[in-house]
């Protein structure tokens, strides 16, 4: 039962991942990227990360997509002109490209033969309690830093967005 | 009913491999595609496959700190969304395009 879901998933995963690089138009693009980010969140969720997938549902998929597709319609933005290709690159692209993720996944698939299957329910240090606890406790300095560089990004999104154009 | 040719659970290399594959789409994306934000879209993509080496390490090593890196990540990727979109709408306001090809000012 892992093991389907965990294929379902991935499979969507990639499906959409491919279809991100081969769309013409931003708004399919961004639509296939929210595509990956909900399947990988029930993939953090096999993985007992029950925090990490609620975070990716909302700040990834909510938050950052949402600015993503509001520029892409603030700008008003087209599909994208191709130049032309070599005539082998057009042929032999997509073989290629099979060919070397097949390799790294038999690759990886060597390197680890019998690492043991992942259980949902297997690890379940990986709730909100838990992640605040390490957080505030041994993280606390990283987590500081971060509401810094927040501030940052803050202000400089406000003064390059503001910058009137002469 | 006949035994399926697939295990009962998914091993933590079957993770790391379909890990693997998105960051190589990512990158494939960054390299090939020429419109900003779409390049932009591929970076977002690979900061995912990353935080899924993360998780999946945070359950093979059962401890928590794979999440927190992984929450890290996410903060980074907002902020850097946050600017990386402000720069663009900057450079669409000067230049009318968005075009890689056609921002050029830094190339020699």
């Amino acid at each position: 039962m892992d093991a389907i879901l965990f294929l379902l998933f991935a499979t969507i995963a990639v499906v959409c991942a491919v279809n991100l690089v081969l769309q013409k138009h931003p708004i399919s693009s961004a639509l296939s990227l929210v595509g990956v980010m909900g399947s990988l969140a029930v993939l953090y969720l096999l993985l007992g990360g029950e925090f990490i997938a609620m975070a990716q549902l909302i700040v990834y998929a909510g938050a950052i997509m949402v600015l993503f597709v509001f520029v892409i319609m603030l700008l008003n933005a087209g599909t994208e002109q191709r130049t032309k290709r070599h005539l082998w690159a057009s042929y032999a692209g997509i073989p290629l490209i099979a060919a070397s993720l097949g390799l790294g996944a038999y690759i990886i698939q060597r390197a680890l033969p019998s690492t043991e299957g992942v259980k949902f329910g297997g690890f379940q240090g990986g709730g909100a309690y838990e992640i605040g606890k390490k957080l505030f406790e041994v993280y606390v300095l990283p987590f500081e830093v971060t509401s810094v560089l927040i501030l940052v990004a803050i202000i400089g999104a406000i003064v390059l967005a503001s910058k009137e154009v002469n | 009913m006949p035994q399926l040719p697939i295990p009962e659970t998914a091993p933590i290399s079957w993770y790391l491999t379909l890990s693997a594959i998105l960051f190589a789409l990512g990158v494939a994306g960054f390299l090939f595609r020429r419109n900003i934000i779409t390049v932009f879209m591929s970076i977002e993509l690979m900061l995912n496959a990353v935080n899924l080496s993360f998780v999946t390490f945070s359950y093979k090593l059962r401890q928590v700190d794979g999440h927190i890196f992984s929450f890290f990540v996410m903060v980074v990727a907002a902020a850097e969304a946050a600017v990386g979109l402000a720069i663009i709408l900057t450079v669409f306001k000067n230049r009318q395009t968005l075009e890689i090809d056609e921002v050029s000012s830094l190339k020699n």
